[in-house]
C-alpha cells in the first residue's frame, strides 16, 4: 500500500467533564477504504469533525502530506481534499444538481457583472455524472431526486472539489437494500480512482463488504483495527463492548407488579411497515435500547400523541385509549421527558416555577387567574425534591446547566400525579452528579409506583439503570432481556439485527 | 412596571417637555384632550394587535376591518334603521368572526400569518369601497343618537379636564387585557406558544386553540373600536378610513417591547408606545414641521428607540457574560486544585 497521506497521531479531544477523543491516531493512505465503528458517544463523529476543521482537537497532531499541524480550519480541510457526505444532507432543494454542485464557486463570466456561467457548469458536471453512473440530468431539480441520489450529488461535489479523502458518516441509514448495493459499487469504483474513504456505519454488513480494514472507536480511544482478512462481525463486536460497566443499578423496593401500559402492534410513519409490541409494567423501568434512528423516539412521540398512530393499540391499565394529543396522553397520566430538551422540554427564557406549572396550571387557577403563590411553593417543593441548583425559583431555565434544565423537566411531571413515564434520552448533556441524582429520581418513581419506560443510548445507562430492556432494530423490538442476560455484547447484537441465540456469546 | 415600560415612560415624558418648552399649546386643555382622544382610539386596536403579536402572529387587516365595518355599522344605523346596540353586537361579531376565519386559516390550512391577513387587508378594504360604491357613508342630515355620540365619542369634564370616552373605554380594555395577559392562565399560554410552540404543545397545551382564540380577541377588540372612530370621525371615506392603521398598531406594540418573534410583550408597554406615538403625531403639528413629514419623524423616532434598546440589551449581555466569566474561573478552581493534587 502506498504511503498515508493523512494522519492523526495522538489527537485528543475534551470537553468540560467528557474526554471525546483520547490519543487517537489514524493514518488514511490513498485508495483506502476505512470502516470507523464504535457504539453511540464513542467519539466517532467528533474524530470526523476534528478532519473537517470543525472541531479543533485539545492535543495532537494532525499531518497532511508531511506538514504537521495542530488543526485544521474547515479551508485547510477543503484544501486538504477532504471531503463529507453528511447523514444530514448539506444540499438546496431548491437548485438543481449542478447549482449544489457547485453552489458557492459557481463559474462566473460577463465580468463584473459576474453572471453564473450555466453553460459551463452544466458541461463541468457531465462528466462527474457519467463517472457515478447517475440516472439523473445535470439540470434536475433537487427536489425530485431520492435521498439515494442526492448522497450521489453529494459525492459528485466532494469529487468536483478533488477529494482525496471522502468521510461518509452513515451514509446508508436511510437507504433500501438496491440503494445501499450501488453505493457500494460507487464506493469502489471511487477506491478504484485512488480516493480514500473513511464509512462510518453501524451495519456490519456492509465493512465486510467493502472496508479495507477497520477501525473501532471506544470511549473516545481507538480499542483495536481489524485487517481485511481478520474482519468478522463477531470480532467487530468483540472490540466495541469489553468494558466494565460502573454498576449504577438500584434494584427495585418491590417486584413489578401488573402492566400498566401496554403497546400492541404500533406502527408509525416512520416505519410504516414495521409494528411494535412491548407492556411497562407497574414499579418497573423498562429500559429501551437501541441504535439512533431505530424508531424509538418515534414510538415515544406517538405513545404521547404528538405524531398519530399509524395502526395498533395503547392500553393503559387494560383499558384500551386513544390518544389524538398530548393533552390527551396528559390527563391520562402519561408523560414524556422528551429527547430535545431545549426545543421541546422547556421555555428557555422563562422561570423555573412558569415551566414547572405549565403543563398543570388549570389545578392553580382560581377565578380563571393563576395562583402564583401556590405556583411558587410547588417550584420551591420541586426544587428542593429534585436538588434543582438554582439561585432563585424565579431564574430563567435557560441559564441553568444541562443538568439542571433536565430536572425541570422532570419536576413538570412529578408536580402531577404520574402513571406512565417515558424518558427520553433523559441524561444526554447532564453531568455525572446531576445523572445520578435522576437515576435515584427514576427509581423512586417506580417504588411509588409509577411504570417508566426509558429510551436511552447510552450503553452504562441502560445495562446500569433498567429493570428489564427492550432493544430496537429498524422499527421493530429485536428482543428483550431480563437482567440476568443484561451484556453490552447482547444488547449490540440485537440493536444491529442479530438474534442473540444464533451467534450468542 | 418592568424596565423597559418605564424608559419608555421617561421617553414620553421628555419628548412631552421638549415640546411643551418650545411650544406652550401643547398643555393646552383643549390639546391634551384631543391627544387623549386619540390615544384612546388607536391604543384599543394596538392592544388588539398586541395578542397576535404575543404569540408570534401578526395582523395586517387592522385598517382595512376598521374601514369595513365602520361602514357597515353607520349604514346599519342609518340607513336600516337597526337599533344601535343590536347594530353594535352585530359589527363586534362580525369582528369575531373575521378573527375565528383568520385563525382558522393560520392554523388549520397552515398559511403564514403575514399572508391570510394581507389578503384580509385587500378583501375588506376592497369590499369597503364596493358596498359604497366608494362614496363616503355618514351620517345624513337630522339623523342623530344622542346617547350612541354621547357614549362613544363624548367627553365628560372631570375635574375641569374634559375627559374623552374613548380614554375610559381603552382604561377598561387595557385593565382586562392586562389581567388575562399577565394573570391569567389563558395569559400564560398566549405567552407560552409565542415562546415555543413545540414545548407548550409538548406541555400539553392546545396550541392550535390558543392561537384561534388570538385571533378571535384581536377581531373582537378590532371591531369595537371600529365602532369608537366611526363615531368619532361621523363620516368615513371607505378608500382612506383607517388605512396605515394596522402598521400604527404594529409600532406602537414593538415600542411597547413586543418582540415580532412572539412570546414578549407588556400591554402597559402597548398603552405607552401609544401614547408616543400620538404625542409625535402632535409634535408634528405643533412645531411647524410640515405634516408631509409626519410618518418620517414616527419612524425615525421608532428606528432610534429600537437601536437604543438594542444597544441596552447587548451591553447588559456583554456585562453579564463578564460577570459569568468571573464566576466560571472561581466555580473551576476546586476542580482544578483536585487535579493537581
Amino acid at each position: 500500500m502506498s504511503e498515508p497521506f493523512l494522519e492523526l497521531v495522538d489527537i485528543s479531544k475534551s470537553y468540560p467533564g467528557v474526554v471525546a477523543l483520547d490519543h487517537v491516531s489514524l493514518q488514511v493512505s490513498p485508495g483506502e477504504v476505512i470502516a470507523l465503528i464504535g457504539e453511540n458517544g464513542a467519539g466517532k463523529s467528533t474524530l470526523m469533525r476534528v478532519l473537517g476543521g470543525v472541531v479543533e482537537p485539545s492535543g495532537g497532531v494532525i499531518r497532511v502530506d508531511g506538514t504537521a499541524r495542530g488543526s485544521l480550519t474547515v479551508a485547510d480541510a477543503i484544501k486538504a481534499g477532504i471531503a463529507f457526505v453528511h447523514q444530514e444532507l448539506n444540499l438546496f432543494d431548491n437548485l438543481d444538481v449542478a447549482g449544489n454542485v457547485f453552489i458557492g464557486r459557481e463559474p462566473v463570466h460577463g465580468g463584473p457583472l459576474r453572471l453564473i456561467d450555466r453553460k459551463r457548469m452544466y458541461a463541468d458536471v457531465a462528466p462527474l455524472l457519467e463517472r457515478l453512473g447517475c440516472d439523473f440530468a445535470a439540470d434536475a431539480p433537487l427536489a425530485e431526486l431520492s435521498l439515494a441520489q442526492r448522497q450521489l450529488v453529494e459525492i459528485m461535489k466532494a469529487l468536483s472539489l478533488d477529494a482525496r479523502l471522502v468521510i461518509m458518516d452513515e451514509p446508508t441509514s436511510s437507504l433500501t437494500l438496491a440503494e445501499t448495493d450501488r453505493l457500494m459499487r460507487t464506493v469502489a469504483g471511487l477506491k478504484a480512482h485512488g480516493v480514500s474513504i473513511i464509512f462510518i456505519t453501524h451495519r456490519l454488513n456492509e465493512v465486510m463488504q467493502c472496508a479495507d480494514r477497520a477501525v473501532v472507536l471506544r470511549d473516545g480511544r481507538v480499542v483495536g483495527a481489524l485487517t481485511r482478512a481478520e474482519l468478522s462481525p463477531a470480532a467487530m463486536i468483540r472490540l466495541m463492548i469489553g468494558r466494565d460497566l460502573k454498576s449504577l443499578y438500584v434494584p427495585p423496593a418491590a417486584p413489578p407488579g401488573d402492566s400498566v401500559l401496554d403497546i400492541v402492534d404500533a406502527v408509525t410513519d416512520t416505519y410504516p411497515g414495521r409494528a411494535v409490541s412491548l407492556s411497562v409494567r407497574r414499579g418497573e423501568i423498562l429500559g429501551l435500547a437501541g441504535l439512533v434512528g431505530s424508531g424509538r423516539t418515534e414510538l415515544a412521540r406517538a405513545v404521547f400523541g404528538i405524531d398519530p398512530l399509524r395502526d395498533g393499540a395503547i392500553i393503559l391499565d387494560g383499558e384500551p385509549i386513544r390518544i389524538a394529543s398530548p393533552r390527551a396522553a396528559i390527563e391520562q397520566g402519561i408523560y414524556l421527558v422528551p429527547e430535545d430538551r431545549k426545543g421541546a422540554g422547556l421555555l428557555l427564557d422563562v422561570s423555573i416555577t412558569e415551566n414547572i406549572s405549565l403543563p398543570d396550571l388549570a389545578s392553580y387557577m382560581r377565578f380563571w387567574l393563576v395562583d402564583t403563590a401556590r405556583e411558587n411553593d410547588n417550584a420551591v417543593r420541586q426544587r428542593e425534591r429534585l436538588k434543582i441548583r438554582a439561585p432563585d425559583v424565579r431564574t430563567a431555565v435557560g441559564s441553568l446547566s444541562g443538568g439542571n434544565q433536565q430536572k425541570v423537566v422532570l419536576a413538570k411531571w412529578l408536580s402531577m400525579r404520574p402513571k406512565v413515564l417515558i424518558v427520553d434520552e433523559p441524561t444526554r448533556g447532564v453531568d455525572v452528579g446531576a445523572k445520578q441524582e435522576i437515576y435515584g429520581m427514576l427509581r423512586r418513581l417506580t417504588d411509588a409506583g409509577v411504570a417508566i419506560l426509558m429510551i436511552s443510548s447510552d450503553m452504562e445507562e441502560v445495562i446500569g439503570v433498567s429493570d428489564r430492556l427492550a432493544v430496537m432494530h429498524e422499527g421493530a423490538i429485536s428482543g428483550f432481556l431480563d437482567r440476568s442476560q443484561f451484556s453490552e455484547h447482547n444488547v449490540l447484537q440485537l440493536a444491529v439485527g442479530h438474534t442473540i441465540e444464533a451467534e450468542g456469546p | 412596571m418592568s424596565k423597559k415600560d418605564l424608559s419608555l415612560l421617561v421617553l414620553i415624558l421628555v419628548v412631552g417637555t421638549v415640546v411643551a418648552l418650545i411650544n406652550p399649546r401643547f398643555l393646552f386643555v383643549g390639546n391634551l384632550s384631543n391627544t387623549a382622544n386619540q390615544i384612546g382610539l388607536f391604543g384599543i386596536f394596538s392592544i388588539a394587535e398586541a395578542f397576535i403579536i404575543i404569540i408570534g402572529g401578526i395582523e395586517l387587516s387592522v385598517g382595512s376591518v376598521i374601514a369595513l365595518l365602520g361602514v357597515l355599522f353607520i349604514d346599519l344605523i342609518v340607513n336600516h334603521d337597526v337599533n344601535w346596540v343590536v347594530a353594535l353586537a352585530m359589527i363586534v361579531a362580525a369582528g369575531l368572526v373575521i378573527g375565528l376565519v383568520h385563525g382558522a386559516l393560520v392554523t388549520r390550512m397552515r398559511i403564514q400569518p403575514f399572508v391570510v391577513t394581507l389578503c384580509g387587508l385587500l378583501i375588506y378594504r376592497g369590499a369597503a369601497r364596493y358596498y359604497t360604491e366608494d362614496a363616503t357613508a355618514g351620517f345624513g342630515f337630522g339623523a342623530s343618537f344622542p346617547t350612541l355620540e354621547w357614549l362613544a365619542a363624548g367627553r365628560t369634564n372631570v375635574l375641569g379636564f374634559p375627559l374623552p370616552h374613548s380614554v375610559v373605554a381603552l382604561a377598561v380594555v387595557a385593565v382586562i387585557a392586562w389581567v388575562v395577559l399577565h394573570r391569567s392562565v389563558f395569559g400564560r399560554y398566549l405567552f407560552a406558544v409565542g415562546k415555543n410552540e413545540e414545548a407548550a404543545r409538548y406541555s400539553g397545551i392546545r396550541t392550535n386553540r390558543v392561537i384561534v382564540s388570538a385571533y378571535v380577541i384581536c377581531g373582537g377588540l378590532t371591531a369595537f373600536s371600529a365602532i369608537l372612530i366611526a363615531m368619532y370621525t361621523r363620516s368615513i371615506s371607505p378608500a382612506v378610513h383607517g388605512s396605515f392603521y394596522e402598521l400604527y398598531a404594529i409600532a406602537a406594540a414593538v415600542l411597547g417591547g413586543c418582540s415580532l418573534r412572539g412570546g414578549e410583550g407588556s400591554i402597559v408597554g402597548v398603552v405607552l408606545g401609544t401614547v408616543l406615538l400620538q404625542v409625535l403625531q402632535n409634535l408634528v403639528n405643533l412645531l411647524g414641521i410640515p405634516s408631509s413629514l409626519n410618518f418620517a419623524v414616527m419612524g425615525t423616532v421608532i428606528l432610534a428607540g429600537v437601536l437604543g434598546d438594542q444597544y441596552l440589551v447587548q451591553r447588559r449581555h456583554r456585562v453579564g457574560a463578564a460577570k459569568d466569566r468571573v464566576q466560571a474561573s472561581v466555580a473551576a478552581a476546586p476542580f482544578e486544585r483536585v487535579k493537581v493534587e
